[in-house]
């Protein structure tokens, strides 16, 4: 009896806090098409996201394509078949690994300090203060950062996959001994344009996963430091849950 | 005298189970200053974001200047809010912004002045709370005297006709406080504002207020001039401004 009613309380709450989330996405979405929009926030917002995540991007990115080159190359050995190094590392990094790694490494550096941002914000009562102002705080704070992480994950995932592709070849060819043309001549052949959309459209729906997510914490982050610092655990678990989630989805309907 | 400016009548709300305001009923006089005392948890910053419309009544109304405002939405509600300034009890100023722009922030934002005209207001305001050197710090730079000063600056940017201090002088020393204190009333006399103040500090408030309400239990238990709730002869005014810990209300 007691495991049921548990049981039973569990899916109450989390169908009202997922229910929560649905009315948040959609009230900031409302917000997106209705001008004004602050531009200095956004580009702020880009700056923090986009920017200030590059130096982890490109150390993630190149190790990542040095990796896949000497894991790839290694197998593919087994079957006389190195020449598609090329393509098989710029397959995976830009239809898989780019656009989720990048996800993973910008919800831990930007996500997190966002969710403790605006949770900082409603406890020191500074959304409160928005709203006594007669400004919308959904304008003022969510819009911008949701915005900002649609611009700024497709342009890091896009530089997570130069990167890596190069990473790549600095191991295959470089140390491994595959001939340059063949890296980048096979490559060619095998990627499609529709490969690169793809990894684009995964890129641009994780900038809105991990923004919402974040966002939604913070807005509605409990009292005091702990309610902060349990906010933004929940925020960086739930966003990165999500991604490899939403990713396995994506990927089957868009295959 | 056309009614009073702030008519709450029979308000309740609770949270989860607990009912935090029973029952209260207060009126607030155009241009006086009301201070509302009572112990922590006792509702009082639950009544203040009542006034703000950030919480919705359970029951019970409130007018502003005749108007029911816990039904409105919106563009209503957000006019009505335009017409209140808030101090809030830690400043609540943004601290991604300076001072200077912390108080210029809701002329920015709301008005099309210049920006000639914002910065001189700005200033005006600064100078006003002895704050013009101080424009260029953020908030986690000055103390928090200086941060209290600011929030209030900010408060008055938009020339409200209803000020709220949530405890404007917590945390602050005894110097601090009564320099806030006539802070208060010097504004006051000069713009002329409704101010309705949430405040601990007894026996400093009676040299500021045209009135006091006790709020206890979520409901104003006697409200009257500063003189005649130091001569109270209900128990629990009269324990809570001796400060007595036997008496009715019992320390939890």
């Amino acid at each position: 009896m007691r495991i049921l009613r548990l049981l039973g309380e569990w899916v109450l709450t989390s169908l009202r806090g997922g229910g929560r989330m649905m009315i948040f996405l959609g009230t900031a979405l409302f917000w997106i098409f209705l001008p004004p929009l602050k531009w200095r926030r956004m580009i702020a917002r880009i700056h923090f996201i986009g920017a200030k995540s590059l130096v982890v991007i490109l150390l993630t990115g190149a190790f990542t394509g040095m990796v896949l080159g000497l894991q790839v190359f290694y197998t593919l050995t087994k079957f006389g078949s190195e020449a598609f190094l090329g393509p098989a590392v710029a397959l995976s990094l830009i239809r898989e690994l780019g656009p989720v790694l990048c996800a993973l490494m910008v919800t831990g550096r930007a996500g997190s300090a966002l969710t403790a941002e605006i949770g900082i914000m409603r406890i020191t009562e500074q959304i409160d203060a928005l709203t006594a102002m007669a400004l919308n705080p959904m304008r003022y704070l969510i819009v911008p950062t949701i915005l900002a992480g649609l611009i700024a994950f497709p342009l890091l995932t896009a530089i997570f996959d130069l990167v890596g592709i190069y990473g790549g070849y600095l191991v295959g060819v470089k140390l491994l001994g595959i001939g340059e043309g063949t890296y980048f001549g096979e490559m060619e052949t095998y990627v499609d344009l529709w490969d690169i959309t793809q990894g684009i459209l995964k890129s641009l729906s994780f900038g809105l996963l991990v923004t919402w997510v974040c966002c939604y914490k913070g807005f509605y982050a409990g009292y005091g430091a702990e309610g902060v610092s349990r906010a933004t655990t929940e925020a960086v678990v739930l966003s990165s849950v999500l991604i490899l989630v939403w990713d396995y989805f994506v990927g089957s309907v868009l295959l | 005298m056309s009614g009073p400016m702030v008519e709450i009548r029979n308000v309740h709300k609770s949270f989860g189970g607990q009912q935090v305001l029973r029952g209260v009923d207060l009126q607030v006089t155009q241009g006086e200053i009301l201070v509302i005392i009572g112990r922590s948890g006792g509702g009082k910053s639950v009544l203040l974001k009542h006034l703000m419309g950030l919480l919705k009544p359970d029951q019970g109304e409130i007018m502003i200047s005749g108007q029911e405002i816990s039904r409105l939405r919106g563009r209503e509600l957000d006019q009505l809010r335009e017409r209140f300034g808030v101090v809030f009890q830690g400043g609540a100023l943004f601290d991604s912004l300076t001072v200077f722009e912390n108080v210029a922030f809701p002329l920015r934002e709301k008005t099309r002045l210049p920006e000639e005209a914002i910065r001189e207001k700005a200033l005006t305001l600064l100078k006003q709370v002895g704050l013009a050197d101080m424009g260029h710090k953020y908030p986690a730079e000055v103390s928090g005297g200086m941060r209290k000063r600011v929030a209030l600056a900010r408060a008055l940017t938009m020339e409200p006709e209803v000020v709220l201090f949530d405890e404007p002088t917590t945390g602050l020393d005894p110097i601090m406080v009564n320099a806030i204190h006539r802070l208060i009333l010097d504004l006051h006399r000069r713009v002329g504002f409704t101010a309705i103040l949430v405040s601990h500090e007894i026996p400093e408030i009676f040299g500021i207020a045209d009135r006091v309400a006790m709020l206890h239990r979520g409901a104003v238990v006697e409200a009257g001039t500063p003189e005649a709730i130091q001569a109270s002869t209900n128990p629990v005014v009269r324990q809570f401004i001796t400060g007595d810990p036997e008496g009715p209300i019992q320390p939890d």
